[in-house]
């Protein structure tokens, strides 16, 4: 009995052909996956990671919604023009508290992995006001209208709590104060200012959108732009140490 | 007919789907009631509408006696299936064409007061609408229609299939509805928000198990092979769809979630689904129509039987490992990377299997490439899926996706694949299965199908050789240096460099629209039973809707 003749019997079960395209179906993507959540190696160990403050997760939020990740990537390749044009490589590491990653798929605008302090603040207002007003031959589309939406926090704690559920090391502290957190990095003057820092050290503290009167997205979006990239210590990365080769 | 095959009233499955819409009822009826989200708010009320209408409808049929005769094939949903897919095909290829115009056009496309217009937004409405909206209600009216013929077998579930029809619409109506007001989760091809994923969810599996029990109820001993591609295709989707959809909403009443894995895991999980969208959604669920109606329409038993076997099996385990090439370069640990790398070479073979069994169907019937329009458009349709097999491939290897990737190169692959392959052998099921269905002898018009398939096809040429010439350029251009050692580019002239290619680009896009719209004016008069004047169209065999018994 040949093996084509042995096909006879998926073709006369319709359920056995249903499991049989399922096991099939399955090996690849369990090979492939699974490993990456317990090889301890596929993510670097570095310094100064930290999950996002309320402000950068509202701003990653309002990225997310308008989908920027569509023309912008966030995911320099070790090649010499990127590294040269960009930046250091892109770590795993530095996308470890990202539900969902943001590694994009184009570039119709260049990458903004290292993004954060290039620029200045009034560069990125007035860019993402009316883009082509600073980089004529630009083609992305204006958001002027971040300005005009204001920031109330109304679900920021359970946003706080939901990426705790799936692995973020947010504090029940940092839970309970994110309303207040959320306001605090618009002004050093602010009252929950101390606490704030405390609990996100080296976070950019500032009125982003150049209107101090109001917290709009822009604030959030430029306090997100400001700091992508920059939390990790690349002076004491070391890319050859053994628990970070990959 | 024997009238055994009759049964008249309200079956259970009247019963259980009035039941279970009730039951959707309530749930969006509290979920408008407490949600503080107006994007959620706005959904709960399309939700309540959607299900009301439902039960109305369902209640209408119910009163006026439904009748069942298992002698005939359900044709109707196939019908409604047609009329979607060349509605959704519309709306699909117009956004498209907007969003082309966008980019080569900016200051004319865009609108400082209206947010929602911008290209962020309109590009998951153009993805979905064309693969989830007019591929998939391709899909599912081919599936519902070929199941049944290859089966003789009506379809099961009595009016489980209109749920299934239904549901899916819905589903298309909450995806694109939220794109444009902001509700997204940023995976790719799979933007849609948790509670819309749970609503396809229960769709697909009703989906799944109507297709099971019509091949259950089968009048054949064998399973012929386009249900196996229909199949893996509904199988597949379902586990990669739930897998990659895994996610912690922030509350039950708001719209927005978080992904349950993070960074590298997150995207080796987005990337394995999104490969294989490609490869089930886009590749063996058309495989399935391949083998249907390209035998059909040329009156030829598929080439070989075995090669049938070889390329199934080997296409549908090799795909699944292929998503890594999406990440080369990256973070991803290089084993995940290679590996991907070399399944996707692989993969070459057995997509070629599947060219060459439909294109060798035709040994004998060469002819008809010169006499049948519609014909030559299910062959092209096999040639461009023979060129995007073995341009993704090439595309796959390392040091040709350091060049390719992030580029306009991957969105001119896609479009080979998209327009060349996926549209072209939807729209030869079209043209085949509209006569069949209006009970017509004839098409309206076949020198319509030529403008339509002339047109189309120079518009997928400007589209694709655009994309050719800008993405290679712009990958040249960002690694270019100069003598004195520096990058010779800024990005912003990589940019400029793209205009003229843009708007060739938007062009194609356009060409292809008018096709399509060519298409639409030909199936509407076919279907109204008109035949154009001074043409001989030569007569199709009109398919009986009664099942032959042996």
């Amino acid at each position: 009995m040949s093996l084509f003749s042995r096909h006879v019997i998926l073709e006369k079960n319709s359920l056995l052909l249903t499991v049989a395209i399922l096991i099939v179906v399955s090996i690849g993507g369990l090979v492939e996956i699974a490993p990456l959540f317990y090889i301890s190696s596929t993510i670097e160990k570095v310094d100064g990671m930290r999950p996002y403050t309320p402000l950068e997760l509202t701003g990653r939020n309002i990225y997310i919604r308008e989908g920027c990740y569509l023309c912008h990537s966030q995911m320099i390749r070790p090649l010499r023009d990127e590294a040269e044009r960009y930046g250091h490589y892109s770590l795993a590491a530095e996308s470890m508290y990202d539900h969902p990653f943001q590694w994009g798929s184009k570039r119709t605008g260049p990458d903004l992995a290292r993004v954060g302090g290039k620029y200045s603040d009034a560069w990125h207002v007035a860019h993402l006001t009316d883009p082509r007003a600073v980089v004529p031959e630009s083609v992305m589309p204006p958001y002027k209208f971040l300005k005009d939406n204001l920031l109330d926090g109304r679900t920021i704690a359970e946003d706080l709590k939901a990426n705790k559920i799936v692995g973020v090391p947010y504090t029940e502290d940092e839970i309970k104060n994110a309303r207040a957190d959320l306001f605090a990095q618009l002004s050093e003057d602010s009252d929950d200012y101390e606490a704030f820092i405390k609990r996100y050290p080296g976070a950019n503290v500032r009125d982003f959108d150049g209107d101090p009167e109001h917290a709009t997205e822009m604030d959030a979006l430029i306090a997100y732009l400001q700091m992508l990239g920059t939390l990790v210590d690349f002076s004491t990365y070391q890319a050859d140490a053994d628990e970070n080769l990959r | 007919m024997s009238n055994s095959d009759v049964r008249k009233g309200v079956g259970l499955d009247v019963i259980t789907l009035g039941g279970f819409l009730i039951v959707l009822d309530v749930i969006s009826l509290f979920l408008a009631a407490r949600t503080q989200d107006p994007l959620m708010r706005m959904h709960a009320y399309i939700m309540l509408g959607a299900f009301t209408l439902g039960l109305a409808a369902l209640a209408m049929r119910a009163a006026n006696g439904i009748t069942y005769d298992e002698s005939r094939y359900e044709e109707g949903i196939v019908k409604a299936g047609v009329i979607a897919t060349v509605f959704w095909g519309i709306v699909g290829f117009s956004v498209g064409v907007i969003i082309a115009a966008q980019l080569a056009f900016p200051n004319m496309m865009y609108f400082q007061d209206i947010g929602w217009l911008n290209f962020g937004r309109l590009r998951p409405l153009h993805t979905s609408a064309v693969i989830f909206a007019f591929g998939g209600n391709a899909l599912i009216a081919t599936s519902f229609y070929v199941v049944q013929r290859t089966n003789r077998a009506r379809l099961a579930g009595g009016v489980w299939p209109w749920f299934v029809f239904w549901g899916y619409q819905l589903f298309i109506v909450l995806a694109a509805t939220g794109y444009v007001s902001g509700i997204t989760q940023s995976r790719e091809y799979a933007e849609p928000e948790w509670y819309i994923d749970l609503w396809l969810t229960i769709v697909w599996v009703a989906y799944l198990l109507v297709f099971l029990g019509t091949l259950m109820k089968r009048k054949v001993k064998h399973i012929y092979v386009a249900n196996w591609f229909y199949l893996a295709f509904i199988v597949t989707i379902a586990m990669l769809h739930i897998i990659n959809n895994l996610a912690v909403p922030i509350a039950w009443t708001e719209h927005k979630s978080y992904s349950a894995f993070s960074g590298v895991q997150d995207a080796m999980t987005q990337w394995w689904y999104g490969h294989n969208a490609v490869g089930f959604f886009l590749t063996a669920g058309f495989l399935g129509m391949m083998y249907y109606f390209v035998p059909k329409r040329a009156e030829r038993p598929v080439y070989s039987y075995r090669l049938s076997i070889v390329h199934f099996w080997a296409l549908i385990f090799i795909y699944i490992w292929a998503g890594p090439h999406h990440l080369h370069y990256t973070a991803l640990p290089q084993w995940a990377q290679t590996l991907g790398m070399t399944f996707s070479i692989m993969l070459w073979m057995p997509s070629w299997g599947g060219m060459i069994n439909g294109l060798m169907t035709l040994s004998g019937a060469w002819d008809k490439l010169r006499t049948d329009p519609v014909m030559r458009m299910l062959v092209v349709s096999v040639a461009f899926y023979g060129m995007s097999t073995f341009e993704g491939p090439v595309m796959s290897i390392r040091a040709v996706n350091s060049l390719s990737h992030y580029t306009d190169w991957t969105i001119g692959h896609v479009h080979s694949g998209a327009l060349g392959w996926v549209a072209y052998v939807s729209f030869g099921a079209l043209y085949c299965m509209v006569p069949w269905l209006w009970k017509r002898k004839r098409l309206y018009s076949n020198d319509l199908v030529e403008w339509h398939f002339w047109i189309s096809t120079i518009g997928i040429v400007f589209y694709i050789t655009a994309m050719w010439v800008s993405g290679i350029m712009q990958g040249l251009m960002w690694r270019a240096y100069n003598s004195f050692g520096f990058l010779e580019y800024s990005f912003v002239e990589t940019v400029k460099a793209m205009h003229p290619y843009y708007i060739i680009r938007m062009t194609g896009g356009l060409l292809f629209l008018i096709g399509a719209l060519i298409m639409a004016y030909n199936l509407w008069r076919t279907a109204r039973g008109d035949v154009r004047k001074g043409e001989s169209v030569p007569d199709v065999m009109p398919a009986s809707a009664a099942i032959a018994t042996a």
